[in-house]
């Protein structure tokens, strides 16, 4: 498996997922710098990282959305190439066009740090066929702009396409909107691309990957890619 | 010529930020405030003197980087 994780000015979690990334699949990734054009050829999965890039000035991800690099992953992402943004990477995709809706302030303001549980919802996907079907989770969360929201329509649209592939729930493991840690609309914590090749979610699953430090949730995830892309 | 570009977010779209603004407003007791909604200003100056040009361009500028048209409108304003 080949895969390249873009470098911005401001990310700060490329180690981490480059890290869970070799662990998993036994291959270093490619760093890629934000003000090249391309990516390295043959390349099967690009990480957009978490981190601050370009200091979240303007809106989260909005200046990395317009990097050089995006636009070659615009087009891995057309040719059906799987695309994983995590955190301010999945900022990055929504305001690059990859992904609908948008993700604004937390709803009651607070940057929130903490371990988050998740239910997936599907496990027909590239990124969750290791995963039981409806399985719960739990990934760190580390974000002030993590509440995902779009127009009534958007959501319709995903919901119905089930599209939702990560969502909050409660320690019963039902979600409940009125109380979900960062006001998101629909509990959404992640979604998929309709071709299911781009996934863009606010956790961070590459923290748990390795049982030195905690759980290992996490670690499916890249499994799923792996095995997704050796069938392939 | 210089304009000014005004984002704010839709009506519809919640303001977390805004809704902290006007409550510290209130606990300062600043009276008669009853609503606040936060966006941003942009003073921007352009090589063109011709106004219909201008405002192509802001709006080109808008819609491709300056207002995500997702949660938020823009407004135009041409000063001289």
């Amino acid at each position: 498996m080949k895969s390249a994780v873009l470098v911005f000015p401001g990310s700060n979690r490329e180690g981490d997922v480059a890290r869970a990334l070799h662990m998993v699949s036994g291959v270093k990734p490619a760093m890629v710098w934000h003000a090249d054009t391309a990516l390295p050829q043959g390349t099967d999965l690009v990480v957009l990282p978490g981190g601050f890039s370009y200091g979240d000035y303007l809106r989260c991800g909005a200046i990395a959305a317009r990097a050089p690099i995006m636009e070659a992953v615009r087009a891995h992402a057309a040719r059906g190439g799987l695309v994983l943004g995590i955190c301010n990477g999945f900022q990055i995709l929504c305001e690059s066009g990859l992904l609908p809706g948008v993700l604004v302030r937390n709803a009651r303001l607070r940057f929130i740090c903490r371990e988050a549980l998740l239910k997936v919802e599907r496990n027909d996907t590239p990124f969750t066929r290791r995963y039981a079907r409806g399985a719960i989770v739990r990934y760190p969360v580390a974000h002030g702009e993590g509440n995902y929201t779009a127009d009534a329509a958007t959501l319709k649209r995903l919901e119905e396409d089930g599209r939702v592939l990560f969502r909050y729930v409660m320690p019963d493991g039902h979600r409940d909107d009125a109380q979900v840690l960062n006001g998101a609309a629909n509990s959404i914590a992640g979604i998929v691309s309709e071709k299911l090749n781009v996934l863009g979610l606010m956790p961070h699953p590459e923290n748990h990957v390795d049982p030195l430090v905690g759980p290992t949730d996490g670690r499916a995830l890249f499994e799923s890619i792996v095995g997704a892309l050796e069938k392939a | 010529m210089k304009a000014r570009v005004l984002v704010t977010l839709k009506s519809a779209v919640l303001d977390p930020q805004g809704k902290a603004i006007e409550g510290a407003l209130r606990s300062l007791g600043v009276p008669g405030v009853s609503s606040v909604r936060q966006g941003k200003v942009f003073d921007i100056e352009l090589d063109t003197s011709d106004p219909a040009k201008a405002e192509a361009t802001l709006k080109d500028a808008c819609e491709k980087l300056l207002a995500n048209t997702v949660i938020e409108t823009y407004r135009i304003e041409l000063v001289d």
